[in-house]
């Protein structure tokens, strides 16, 4: 289709745009066509969120323009966005717990309608594209996938041209993955264009039409996925070939490093999941897999694991010896490490700087001197190590850790635990919204320290993550484990079955 | 048109510029009030800020005023820096003032001897931190709110301490009159420059505030309060237990109001106890602390400036028959103009141009 017969839905000319110390988009042109599914490519930092925000009028360019169905607009703010039927999802919800699913929808949208009325819109929305929805249900009975569901067909509602799409696939199960593209299909079928963000590669390929590729800013690549490997794709967006991280697996027999037993916590708190009877053995050199949809426990398994919760001493044990009942430092002087799933605020402050940071869990191991006095040039050294052996892009250990990247933040946690010498490695996403490069180098780290007769526990959302890494995979639902089967054993298909017991169905393994 | 815009990281430029600018704000504000109310400006602004620091005495006066304020404000600093709020320190100050007043006007009033003032200090610090341990406990293990609780106990001290000095405590000599007997000698605190009223208790607090630089800056228990503050989520995950947190933020700044009480009724209010001790120093400091950016530097600069407003608002009712209530207003326009202009710490203001404005 030659450009000149129908103009772009959306168009960028050359958009610029300048953060204090950095280039986030450096003369930017992006196409995308009616009823085309265009991808935007590129690692953590490379632009990519910066550049759709302009589009959704959160930001404002310090140069550019954007050229809307061949007429240049000025868009000031989301609502202008709205007017001119752009529509976007983003990738951490907004919604409200305590409303119903109804209620949500209609505080994004203009006041004056019937909640009734709307109700009877959101199942009609939701039924044509094939979303599942009960508009009167709360928002925390629901899945994440239903979540998701509900940003979806708030967008929907208002009729967009142009839907943008954040990351919108991190969180679900391989089945809700494919049930979000068939929606977007159908979408596409009908004129409307989608600009999808993402940096997973096999689904760009699957998915998209054509793909527009960032790196630090720039345009590298405009391209169709759909004729390129996931591997070239990969290289393009991190400008070297990414090498696959090597393991070699051999035969774990090592002696039980990790062992839980008959693990139950009651939910203290509304939203939190109870654990039920967890039990697992994870062996010297072996990794563990621990799939499951978000909210099904992970955050109470890793903290229960961690120390920050306690549980009765013999339901963990670490080398025969039971630690259930030690908190977190106490673990730690032991071997235990553990990377909690959110980085900043959780596994790190995001104020401090990365000297300060590595104090959190390096605190006994690293710089505590004599009458709680702290050492911080022993500190400092080993942020630099940190930095250098894990290749953090950073000005170095006095910069606070809300300046980095989630990718080289988590690069950071990641090497300040595995740098301790650990014998039991517990971590959550390790590379959630990591880019591909940095992703590779966190994964090669943990087939390192498995060699070198670690056991590793993987908590993680990612299906793909977890059949790279681990060799066992178990599935958390509704705080209950699955026996852990051999990851060859297994499938994406068998696992998201596990998976998708949201609401109580179990599938036997 | 004038567009806030969020920062990268916190600036930490505007951390010292903006209580300055706080103050200036203040001193405009305070300025138009003048004029509003039929004063002039200049006349009355020179007898609130620069009047009263014109002669050694009332320079030491600062001093003396400041003291209390410093060392409540030093506590407060470090619990504020955990996210544990101590409203109440003017109960604790009261509960101080009475164990170590009621050492030495009801117990030892005949005392000679050197150890009365420090264990004074001591029993200051004691029942300082006891009354502070109410909300501690009640926090820890009901979770109950600590900002009411400690609040509340400041009413019951103040009239625990009305009680006493009307009753039990009265002075048998007083001629009835709502006081207590004078401290002996050895229970005052001994004055530092002659012809003034500067005691020992001002180098006393710059002691502590040096202590506590140190605490904050060195070691762990300085890292744990900041960490706890900022993320207590990762203090969880550091291993600080949120609730020894609390403990030490209340015991610390409950002993040392106590000092603070017993060092104002041994010191500025004579020698005796008396139904009011304090012009409200357990509260002012909240102030301190905060205009003073919790930073032991900052608080002693900024208890220098809140004494400021005391001695001005006195000085001007004196010889301009304004209201006292102007030190109030002071203090209130120094609290507000600091929390607006906080904001310039993670927010700059931008000039954004006609053409996105548009």
């Amino acid at each position: 289709m030659p450009p000149s017969a129908v103009p772009a839905r959306l168009q960028l000319d050359g958009i610029t745009k300048r953060f204090p110390g950095t280039l986030a988009n450096d003369a930017i042109d992006l196409r995308v066509q009616p009823g085309e599914i265009h991808a935007l490519l590129g690692e953590n930092g490379a632009g990519k969120s910066t550049l759709v925000k302009i589009v959704y009028g959160l930001v404002a360019a310090d140069e550019g323009q954007i050229v809307w169905e061949g007429r240049e607009v000025v868009v000031t703010d989301p609502r202008a966005a709205r007017a001119l039927g752009i529509a976007m999802v983003f990738q951490h919800f907004s919604l409200f717990d305590a409303l119903t699913v109804v209620e949500n929808v209609a505080l994004g949208l203009p006041p004056g309608e019937r909640l009734d009325r709307l109700a009877e819109r959101v199942v009609s929305v939701a039924d044509a594209y094939g979303l599942p929805l009960d508009p009167h249900r709360p928002v925390h009975r629901l899945s994440v996938g239903e979540r998701q569901r509900i940003e979806i067909v708030r967008a929907l509602l208002q009729r967009p041209k142009l839907l943008v799409m954040d990351e919108p696939t991190s969180v679900l199960t391989p089945q809700e993955v494919d049930r979000l593209f068939e929606t977007l299909r159908q979408l596409r079928d009908e004129g409307v264009s989608v600009l999808y963000i993402s940096h997973k590669l096999e689904e760009i390929r699957s998915l998209c039409d054509a793909a527009t590729i960032l790196r630090r800013g720039r345009v590298v690549a405009r391209l169709d996925p759909r004729a390129e490997t996931a591997a070239g794709l990969g290289a393009i967006m991190v400008g070297t070939d990414i090498r696959p991280p090597r393991h070699d697996r051999s035969e774990t027999t090592g002696p039980v490093r990790l062992a839980v037993a008959g693990l139950s916590q009651a939910a203290t708190e509304p939203g939190e999941s109870p654990l039920v009877d967890v039990a697992f053995e994870v062996r010297a050199g072996e990794i563990l897999g621990i799939a499951g949809v978000a909210g099904n426990g992970q955050g109470e398994l890793l903290a229960a694991l961690g120390g920050e919760r306690l549980s009765p001493p013999a339901t963990i044990s670490l080398d025969g010896g039971e630690i259930g009942a030690l908190d977190v430092r106490a673990r730690r002087a032991r071997g235990l490490v553990y990377v909690p799933e959110e980085r900043l605020g959780h596994g790190s402050v995001g104020d401090l700087s990365l000297t300060d940071n590595t104090l959190l869990s390096g605190l006994r191991a690293q710089a505590l001197g004599m009458l709680g006095f702290l050492d911080r040039g022993v500190a400092r050294r080993f942020a630099g190590v940190v930095v250098d052996r894990f290749g953090v892009a950073t000005t170095g250990p006095a910069a606070v850790a809300r300046s980095l990247s989630g990718g080289n933040l988590q690069k950071f946690l990641m090497g300040r635990e595995l740098l301790q010498e650990p014998r039991v490695v517990v971590c959550g996403q390790p590379t959630w919204g990591v880019d591909a490069g940095a992703a590779a180098a966190i994964h090669q780290a943990l087939f390192d320290l498995a060699a070198a007769g670690a056991a590793i526990v993987v908590v993680s959302q990612d299906l793909d993550e977890l059949f790279l890494l681990a060799d066992r995979i178990a599935v958390l639902n509704v705080g209950r484990l699955s026996s852990p089967l051999p990851a060859e054993r297994l499938d994406a298909e068998r696992v998201g079955l596990l998976m998708g017991g949201v609401h109580g169905e179990t599938v036997d393994a | 048109m004038l567009r806030l815009e969020r920062r990268a990281a916190p600036s930490p430029v505007m951390r010292f510029v903006t209580p300055l600018l706080a103050v200036a704000m203040s001193i405009l504000a305070g300025g138009a009030l003048f004029a509003v109310l039929g004063h002039d400006p200049v006349r009355a602004l020179y007898g609130f800020f620069v009047g009263p620091v014109t002669t050694t005495y009332g320079v030491a006066e600062l001093a003396v005023k400041a003291t209390p304020l410093i060392l409540i404000a030093l506590g407060l600093s470090l619990g504020f820096r955990a996210g544990v709020w101590n409203i109440g320190a003017e109960g604790q100050l009261t509960l101080g003032a009475l164990a170590g007043g009621g050492l030495a006007a009801v117990v030892f009033h005949d005392a000679t001897g050197p150890w009365l003032l420090p264990s004074m200090l001591l029993a200051g610090a004691v029942s300082g931190l006891a009354w502070a341990a109410i909300p501690a406990f009640l926090r820890t293990r009901f979770g109950v709110n600590e900002i009411l609780v400690s609040l509340m106990l400041a009413y019951v001290a103040l009239l625990v301490l009305s009680t006493l000095v009307h009753g039990p405590w009265r002075d048998p000599d007083g001629f009835n009159f709502p006081q207590s007997r004078y401290f002996p000698d050895s229970g005052l605190m001994p004055i530092v420059v002659d012809g003034t009223r500067l005691h020992v208790g001002f180098p006393l607090a710059l002691l502590v505030a040096g202590i506590v630089w140190l605490m904050l800056a060195r070691t762990v228990i300085g890292f744990q309060l900041d960490v706890t503050g900022l993320a207590p989520k990762a203090a969880s995950f550091a291993g600080f237990h949120p609730d020894r947190t609390v403990w030490f933020a209340f015991l610390v700044s409950g002993g040392l109001a106590g000092i603070a009480g017993v060092i104002e009724v041994a010191g500025p209010v004579g020698g005796q106890l008396v139904p009011v001790i304090s012009p409200g120093y357990g509260f002012t400091a909240i102030i301190v602390a905060f205009l003073g950016r919790l930073h032991p530097v900052g608080i002693v600069l900024a208890a220098l400036v809140v004494a400021l407003s005391y001695l001005g608002g006195e000085n001007l009712q004196i010889t301009q028959r304004l209201p006292e209530a102007v030190t109030g207003v002071f203090q209130g326009f120094l609290l507000f103009f600091l929390l607006a202009a906080d904001v310039l710490v993670r927010y700059r203001v931008r000039l954004t141009s006609a053409r996105a404005a548009s």
